[in-house]
């Protein structure tokens, strides 16, 4: 470089040297600005990913406990004929559901009113109020949970006055404390979904005749879907997968659970258990696509 | 509705639709006070400025959204949306989505969407702002044809004074949240009531004569040379200080001896020679007493009376 800086004037630097070669070669410089982030994707997703589905058809030698790599469908065998992981499949394929239902109706009218009636000013306060929760950490979000639905807590306490009590640790908890912390998951598509729709189409609708219920079944909703769904991989994906809440609020596992702990005694059936996640996930995506949720995206 | 933008057309337009809430007054149709009511519970269809097509339904959908709502049977729906793509040159797009189409051909699917429901006003908010100029002047006229075909009320907004000439009876001129003159084209052209008017429509020449303000248009003004008749022309004398040459005519300015300068515009009958001499030059120029129209200063004071915009 100091030898480049010494040089004659007429000189390019390296920098201008190097958008003259890209300059005209569209297709280069696509893949010069893709070549890190794709690689990095390539060898550590799909690598991993590839690993994992590898181990799942390895199994456990009986006697040493050592990993023995071959192929074999023993793990499989034991998920589908064991009724204990169906069951936790479905609980938390169920919860997972119920999350996602929640977090949708929240955040709807939430992300509504962010993207159509409030003034730049509180639009972007509230941005920011519904991503401020993802700055602190998740665990403190799950302690403070915690905390809150103990038996001396501060739900029971808030709701003892009115002769009720609260839920306590169970299903029920992890229902809460899901779509407590997916909630912001779900409303920033919802609002950049709804933000892209012009407030003209809104006032059209009003104009031809609708009330503000028609306007919204056959308007807002069917523009918004895509959003919704994409809001919806969130909260069903990271609900699948989490395995922390269940394990401080809740009293049943959950398939995060039953990975995270065959983890060190049991790779191969860890990794066995999480196809079931990921199948469910491709199902879902499936169905979202057969109805309509990819298209005028 | 004319005037430049932030006059208060779209936002009276907006009150008529039934967007906005007037803060003093009533909106009536056909006599009847529809202030409170919303817009859904309005005879009045809006054709929007960016068209507000609905973009996942076909253009037979969004034509017929307003009649499902008005639960217009089947039969009829069709019959009367077919109609309407006819009316709009568009048969045969009917299976189309919004965005297959030209920029033109939505804008004529707003309109369709909106003169479908046969409303007792439409409302059109810059309906063809967004067109270039040849598709523009096209569509103005097509409007003129469509409107007496179905024989609604078009209340229309623009900033564009040649689409408020052209497509108009009558023409209210908005300045600063007031209407400034109400009056067919002609008369406003012709008879601006004050300055504002004057020099919004068209190209205003406003000189003071005797303590008065007149104003004399463009094309109303001649080049004297020698020998040419003067009987009943008000003659002046001045120098032209500029001279620029736009196809159809030759736009001289001439400034006066008397005081102020006017603009003369010029027909190129001749395809070489330059009308009304070159630049520097002493002229002559005259025009008839009466197109020398009397204004006032400024703009309008009082409001205009409103019970004239009654939509009937």
């Amino acid at each position: 470089m100091a030898a480049e800086a010494t040089a004659p004037a007429p000189r390019k630097s390296a920098g201008r040297r190097l958008a003259d070669f890209f300059q005209g070669r569209p297709r280069l410089t696509v893949a010069a600005l893709l070549a890190a982030p794709i690689g990095w994707l390539v060898i550590g997703y799909l690598g991993s990913l590839g690993v994992m589905l590898a181990a799942s058809f390895w199994h456990l030698n009986e006697l040493s406990g050592e990993v023995v790599q071959g192929f074999s469908l023993d793990n499989f065998d034991t998920i589908f004929s064991d009724e204990v992981y169906r069951t936790i499949t479905f609980r938390t394929i169920g919860v997972a559901a119920a999350v996602t239902v929640t977090d949708a109706i929240l955040a709807f009218p939430i992300a509504f009113y962010m993207a159509k009636l409030a003034k730049p000013r509180m639009q972007s306060m509230l941005v920011v109020a519904v991503l401020l929760p993802l700055w602190s950490s998740y665990l403190v979000k799950v302690g403070a949970w915690r905390l809150m639905l103990s038996e001396d807590g501060a739900i029971n306490w808030a709701l003892e006055p009115f002769g009720l009590h609260g839920p306590g640790y169970g299903t029920v908890a992890v229902w809460l404390v899901m779509s407590y912390i997916w909630l912001p998951y779900m409303i920033i598509p919802i609002y950049a979904g709804l933000e892209r729709i012009p407030d003209s189409l809104l006032s059209a609708s009003e104009d031809l005749g609708a009330r503000p219920g028609r306007t919204f079944r056959k308007v807002i909703m069917p523009l918004t879907f895509p959003a919704i769904v994409a809001g919806s991989i969130f909260t069903f994906s990271l609900t699948l997968g989490d395995y922390i809440t269940p394990a401080n609020v809740g009293d049943k596992q959950f398939i995060g659970n039953v990975v995270y702990s065959n983890f060190v005694a049991n790779l191969p059936l860890a990794a066995a258990i999480t196809v079931i996640p990921i199948v469910v996930m491709v199902i879902y995506l499936l169905v979202s696509r057969r109805f309509g949720a990819f298209e005028h995206v | 509705m004319l005037g430049p933008s932030g006059s208060g057309k779209t936002t009276t337009l907006k009150m008529i639709a039934g967007f906005e809430q007037p803060d003093a007054g009533k909106v009536e149709l056909g006599g009847q006070d529809v202030s409170g009511l919303a817009p859904y519970a309005r005879s009045v269809n809006t054709v929007f400025q960016d068209y507000a097509l609905f973009p996942h339904m076909t253009v037979a959908a969004n034509i017929e959204y307003g009649l499902s709502i008005a639960k217009v049977p089947k039969g009829e729906r069709a019959r009367r949306r077919d109609e309407a793509l006819r009316m709009v040159r568009l048969g045969g797009h009917g299976e189309r989505k919004p965005n297959e189409l030209s920029g033109g051909q939505r804008q004529r699917v707003a309109l369709a969407r909106a003169i479908v429901n046969r409303p007792r006003v439409l409302l059109l908010d810059e309906p063809l702002g967004a067109l270039d100029l040849k598709l523009r002047e096209q569509m103005q006229v097509e409007l003129k044809q469509i409107q007496s075909e179905v024989g609604i009320t078009f209340i229309y907004v623009t900033h564009d004074q040649d689409e408020a000439l052209t497509m108009s009876d009558r023409i209210a001129v908005f300045n600063e949240g007031r209407i400034e003159q109400l009056s067919s084209p002609r008369d406003l052209y012709e008879h601006p009531a004050n300055e504002f008017v004057a020099g919004f429509v068209g190209v205003s020449n406003a000189i003071e004569r005797d303590g008065k303000k007149l104003t004399i248009r463009p094309e109303k003004i001649r080049m004297i040379g020698q020998g040419d008749p003067t009987d009943g022309l008000v003659t002046e004398r001045g120098k032209v200080t500029e001279s620029a040459y736009v196809g159809m005519v030759t736009r001289v300015r001439v400034e006066l001896d008397a005081g102020g300068a006017v603009q003369v515009a010029l027909q190129n009958t001749e395809s070489e020679a330059e009308p009304g001499g070159s630049v520097g030059q002493e002229v002559v120029v005259g025009w008839r007493p009466e197109h020398a129209v009397s204004i006032q200063p400024g703009e309008r004071k009082e409001s205009v009376q409103l019970e004239e915009e009654n939509v009937s």
